[in-house]
């Protein structure tokens, strides 16, 4: 238990002390919400849909543990590069408990950065609507932290090194967000594209805030939770498998 | 006769696809002996030592560290030995002291003496001071110092040292080599370590065994290798076995970017 605290506590004292990384990864959520938010929120309205930012603040939330997350997990690279991988590797503690402390870390440190940009929202105009169902909301936000750290473990666990990150980000990360419903509503969408919608699994995360926080769900809640935890299980398998193969 | 044995190797053997990195070698280590394991660039000294360090899976081998195989008692085996690795290797986003924490945590040295031994190993390594400063401020010879202190604070029975005096000034190399002597003398650590400096390896090992192409080339004291040799010093003894051309190793994505970042850095 002792070993995953710590490991778990190295991760958020990297991240507290890095300011700039903070401060940096707020700046592309905070852009979406009030560039699109103010943006769309007009035609949006005139649509019939209501407003934009309540609908738009969920997948902004989304999205800012997404990225936090997939790049906690992938630190991992880091380590091997800059040797301290090795130091945990040699020491008498199952690669199992490495991975979870790093995880939960990791996974921590996505949820605060998720909380900082729920927070936020509420100064721009976002208003949750159903108050009593925020403990909901926050066993999402763990899920796709969880689900996306192990994916990003698993993404690291494979790489050598960083050249591979532009791919990642262009090829996985973004279409994940772009096609997440995070954006638009998934109603009355081409076939095809809801289909896709429907393999992401940020959507199921996306719809799980949204339901919560502001009613008006897609897949519904318990669908949404089942996918989710079924995946964030999967990934963390996945993810320890993988971790458990590297070599250094 | 095993008894007496920290390390026992035998025929080691690690192959990556078809290239041999360490090729059927065989040797044992004595409880308190300093072992020095030398070799040009690429000979395989840091391939042996993985495998010793539970890090790399031989190919074919066996071996016995403490009594332990490294392959199936992989937790009794870590906690046998302590490792200062040829590149660094601490969180330079922590502080020397968290460094130092973590290392213990992961070790389960209970806190009190986890206190107690972080406390005199800083003050032994004159870092002290510095505990609370992050390590990315550290100088190369500090970090040396703290990675030394680290590898001690579970009091392993073997240290493994992988070049630990690279780059750093003669009172660094100096300091660090009278502690580890002073300690395999007062707690009997058996010290396992490869070096470039041929000076160093005369002045402070009780053996030397040289590995070259992945085969050990020779094995005894600096003596009977100068002897064996007919040559007056290690550095001639080793010119003589080993061959005079220079070795290439492969630089991968990992050195160039830990070149690229010393260059951002100054």
């Amino acid at each position: 238990m002792q070993t995953i605290y710590i490991l778990w506590l190295r991760q958020l004292k990297r991240y507290f002390r890095s300011k700039s990384r903070i401060i940096g990864s707020l700046g592309q959520p905070l852009l979406l919400l009030t560039a699109l938010g103010f943006g769309f929120g007009p035609i949006y309205q005139r649509a019939g849909g209501g407003n934009y930012i309540q609908f738009l603040a969920p997948g902004i939330i989304s999205m800012a543990i997404l990225f936090t997350a997939v790049f906690s997990g992938i630190e991992i690279i880091w380590d091997r590069q800059f040797g301290f991988l090795k130091e945990t590797l040699v020491a008498p503690v199952s690669r199992f408990e490495i991975m979870l402390g790093r995880t939960l870390g990791g996974a921590t440190v996505a949820i605060v950065q998720g909380l900082i940009v729920f927070f936020i929202s509420l100064l721009i105009g976002f208003k949750p609507i159903n108050l009593s169902l925020l403990p909901l909301t926050f066993i999402f936000m763990a899920l796709i932290a969880l689900l996306f750290t192990g994916l990003g473990t698993a993404i690291a666990s494979i790489l050598k090194d960083m050249q591979g990150f532009q791919l990642i980000m262009n090829f996985l990360l973004m279409p994940l967000f772009f096609l997440s419903g995070a954006l638009f509503p998934l109603q009355g969408l081409p076939k095809a594209f809801t289909l896709v919608a429907s393999m992401d699994a940020l959507s199921y995360g996306v719809d799980g805030l949204r339901g919560t926080l502001v009613n008006g769900t897609h897949f519904g809640l318990s669908l949404d939770f089942l996918v989710l935890s079924a995946i964030t299980l999967t990934m963390l398998i996945v993810g320890s498998y993988l971790f458990s193969k590297i070599e250094v | 006769m095993r008894f007496s044995h920290m390390m026992v190797v035998e025929n080691l053997t690690k192959k990556f696809n078809d290239f041999i990195a360490v090729n059927n070698i065989s040797f044992s280590v004595r409880k308190g002996e300093i072992f020095a394991f030398l070799g040009p660039n690429g000979a395989g000294k840091t391939t042996t030592i993985k495998m010793l360090t539970t890090l790399l899976r031989p190919t074919q081998g066996k071996i016995l560290l403490n009594g332990f195989d490294p392959l199936t008692q992989q937790d009794q085996a870590r906690r046998s030995f302590g490792i200062v690795f040829q590149d660094p290797s601490l969180d330079d986003d922590l502080t020397a002291f968290e460094n130092l924490e973590f290392h213990g945590v992961l070790y389960r040295v209970p806190k009190k003496i986890r206190r107690e031994r972080i406390e005199e190993l800083l003050k032994f390594v004159e870092l002290w001071e510095r505990r609370n400063d992050l390590v990315k401020n550290f100088s190369g010879g500090m970090k040396r110092r703290l990675e030394i202190a680290r590898a001690l604070i579970h009091h392993p029975q073997v240290l493994f040292l992988d070049e630990p005096t690279l780059g750093l000034d003669p009172q660094t190399r100096n300091h660090i080599w009278n502690y580890i002597k002073n300690l395999n003398q007062k707690e009997e650590t058996t010290v396992f370590f490869t070096t470039h400096y041929m000076d160093e390896a005369e002045r402070v090992s009780d053996k030397i065994a040289i590995i070259d192409n992945g085969k050990i080339v020779i094995e005894g004291t600096s003596q009977e290798l100068k002897t064996k040799t007919n040559t007056a010093s290690l550095e001639d003894a080793f010119l003589i076995l080993t061959g005079h051309t220079i070795r290439e190793e492969e630089v991968g994505s990992l050195g160039r970017m830990r070149a690229q970042r010393k260059l951002r850095r100054h």
